[in-house]
């Protein structure tokens, strides 16, 4: 009884795994709409100009396609991970707790619930504008119970731990825990004006707590940083977790995790000033954020050169594992991303990439290379372990893998070019200092680039339908396996 | 220490919390009060103008333009004088933008009329060739909510003390006072005069109907808010 291995339950896993497949091909598909929109701007009433017009124009999907992915898909997939890492890392089963075992389920359905309320609220246009944190106050408060719950299960679990000590994916998700609580709730300190005017007008308004500059100067204190919190830290999690379990290497080095932890905790929130660059807060806040964002390379790049060199001596696994693969270059895209970003962030770079398609296609090598690499292969990870079955196909792993990786370098080379290509024109003066440009020939000059855009967006939505499918048919139809073939490299049939 | 401290979660957390919440406090409060100053000859929204900015929320066109002009040559050729913190003090929230896929719109004011905005709305490319901006024509069916804006009018006048009913000082050296409204009916009452003003500039003949009938099309305080911006 004593000796016997731990079972580990994973029906909380399988619920957000399903749902990050879902919110994926949701939010990503949205993108595409989005981006061909933009390309092509018929597309904005493809249902008709009627009365159904307001819901298919960019401005009102446009929310829902940066929540849905932020939040729809970003999140499951880091729930998942973390009802299975969790778990593991802790050395106790969700079986052995009946009490977090519930939270787990009503954490989980009332996300759900969450998300039907928020896709409903956008469409109608209940926003607050500002940019991730949409929501009105009902569903705000609804989120921070969603997000206490999901404490309660971080701390409920590591209250009946049997591994004393907590492994480095325990520390990124605690901070995710934290930070994101901290920064969501002061950002959308609202005062809802049904109440305070008696009973007058829509009962979902609200009117934020802070005007103008200190609005702004909130808003990217809290937007910088829940792309930290969501997209960095929970990210790092996972893959201090999946890539040493998949490539069986152990972490390269425990001090440079030390480092790139403490550090990335410490500079990350002094780095959001950046996206206020020459506008209307302090001039030192925007000095810090500049000189913060570059001192931020330092902990990005410890994680990533640490996650890399955890794979030394074993570079072959690259060639051999797709699985690697994404979580190699997922390594490399964030290593990438956190390279560009202070670019940007340097005053007189930022001066030319502010409000152009540059920013968006920095976002996206963070989102699409690094956080939907990661993932989705640590849902192909879990897949097996969590269904007892190989992974359906091989071969759709590797072809998702090249499509995808290909949809990115689209993505990202062509915003680029228009980014920059748009900065200089809004600049140029011609020889008499008269503006060179009027801003639709500005426009007009970026078709090119937000059709490429468009298709490496489409090449990507495709790679998410393959791992869909690949997952769905996992389930269903993968050889069962033996627990002995789950120790490191996920087994895959051909 | 560390691995003292990785044994202890809650100490663990703690000390988490205290390093990532450090930015925040250093950089947030100084500067707190000192930003949220009115300059000269910035007033608080009148009951239509601030419907229409709630339209203007509602269609996120803040996704695709910003209203803010930064101190660059090239900016204040194109869009006017560079923007100043305290023209910002009544904006709750703050539409600056992230992003310029159409220009620029804190002075639109200055340089559009209602005639323009109204063709433009409807159909961005007639009046812009090569717009990619797709039209708005709901706006102009559907009726403005007037009574959420005017209850955001108290809620600011109560709980931040916007200046409403105050002498407030203009750039030319006079006052202006930005009535609060004392009752829903005064609200439309005061929203159907300024919309009036608007509408007659306009010549879409459904919009000239609705607003006859004592209805706001949603349209006609988008176009006062576009208006208001100077």
């Amino acid at each position: 009884m004593e000796n016997r291995p731990l079972e580990y339950d994973y029906t909380i896993t399988k619920m957000f795994m399903f749902m990050a497949i879902v919110m994926g091909i949701i939010g990503m598909t949205i993108g595409v709409i989005l981006a061909l929109e933009l390309a092509f701007p018929g597309v904005n009433t493809i249902l008709g100009s009627g009365p159904i017009a307001e819901f298919t124009n960019f401005s009102r999907l446009r929310p829902l396609h940066t929540d849905g992915v932020a939040y729809g898909f970003t999140l499951s997939g880091i729930w998942a991970t973390w009802y299975y890492v969790g778990q593991r890392v802790l050395k106790v089963s969700m079986a052995e707790s009946p009490f977090l075992m519930f939270i787990g389920k009503l954490h989980f359905w009332l996300y759900v619930a969450v998300v039907a309320a928020v896709v409903v609220s956008l469409f109608m246009g209940y926003t607050s504008s500002k940019e991730y944190a949409e929501f009105e106050w009902p569903i705000d408060i609804a989120v921070v119970v969603i997000w206490v719950l999901w404490g309660v299960s971080i701390f409920g679990l590591i209250g009946i731990r049997r591994e004393k000590s907590l492994y480095i994916s325990i520390w990124y998700y605690i901070a995710t825990f934290l930070g994101v609580a901290m920064l969501y709730l002061f950002n959308n300190m609202e005062v809802p004006t049904y109440f305070v005017s008696g009973g007058i007008g829509d009962w979902m308004h609200s009117v934020s707590m802070y005007a103008g500059t200190n609005d702004a100067l909130v808003q990217w204190w809290f937007g910088h940083n829940a792309v930290a919190f969501v997209f960095t830290v929970p990210i790092i999690a996972i893959i201090y977790y999946f890539l040493p379990k998949e490539s069986g290497q152990a972490v390269y080095s425990y001090k440079l995790s030390l480092l790139a932890f403490w550090g990335l905790m410490f500079v990350y929130l002094w780095a959001g000033g950046h996206h206020l660059l020459y506008s209307t807060v302090p001039d030192w806040m925007q000095t810090m954020g500049s000189v913060f964002s570059v001192i931020l390379i330092l902990p990005s790049w410890g994680s990533a050169i640490n996650m890399l060199l955890t794979m030394k001596g074993e570079w072959q696994q690259v060639a051999n594992s797709p699985l690697i693969k994404f979580m190699v270059l997922g390594s490399t895209f964030y290593m990438f991303s956190t390279l560009e970003g202070p670019i940007q962030a340097i005053k007189s770079v930022n001066a030319i990439a502010h409000f152009t398609d540059w920013i968006v296609g920095h976002v996206h090598d963070g989102v699409l290379g690094w956080v939907g690499f990661m993932i989705m292969a640590a849902i192909f990870h879990m897949a097996p372990r969590v269904f007892k079955r190989e992974i359906y196909s091989k071969s759709l792993v590797n072809a998702q893998f090249w499509i995808q990786t290909l949809g990115v370098v689209l993505y990202f080379s062509s915003m680029w070019i228009a980014g920059i290509t748009q900065g200089m024109m809004w600049r140029a003066h011609d020889e008499f200092g008269n503006l060179a440009y009027s801003f639709i020939d500005t426009v007009t000059v970026l078709h090119p680039y937000y059709t490429i855009r468009a298709v490496g967006g489409l090449l990507y939505l495709t790679g998410v339908f393959m791992w869909a499918y690949n997952i769905y048919k996992t389930a269903t139809a993968g050889r069962v396996v033996d627990e002995s073939e789950l120790k490191n490299a996920s087994p895959m049939a051909a | 220490m560390f691995h003292w401290l990785e044994k202890r979660p809650f100490l663990f957390a703690v000390g988490v919390f205290v390093t990532i919440a450090f930015a925040g406090l250093i950089e947030i409060i100084p500067d707190f009060g000192k930003a949220s100053r009115p300059v000269i000859g910035t007033k608080p929204y009148s009951v239509l103008e601030l419907t229409g900015r709630q339209v203007y929320i509602k269609n996120s066109c803040n996704a695709c333009h910003s209203q803010l002009i930064r101190p660059f040559k090239a900016e204040t050729d194109r869009y006017g004088h560079y923007s100043l913190s305290g023209e910002y003090a009544y904006d709750r929230p703050f539409l600056w933008g992230s992003k310029r896929t159409g220009p620029d719109l804190h002075r639109v004011g200055n340089y559009r009329t209602t005639d323009w905005h109204e063709h433009h709305m409807k159909d961005p490319a007639s009046v812009v060739p090569g717009s990619i901006m797709p039209g708005y024509p709901w706006l102009f069916k559907n009726t403005a909510d007037v009574d959420t804006a005017y209850a955001e009018m108290i809620t600011v006048n109560k709980v931040f003390g916007v200046p409403y009913n105050k002498p407030l000082p203009t750039k030319d050296g006079g006052t202006v006072t930005v009535k609060l409204p004392s009752s829903v009916a005064e609200a439309h009452k005061m929203a159907l005069e300024e919309a009036k003003k608007v509408a007659a500039d306009m010549k879409d003949k459904n919009v000239k109907d609705m607003v006859a009938k004592g209805q706001i099309p949603e349209i006609v305080a988008l176009i006062a808010y576009l208006n208001s911006l100077k």
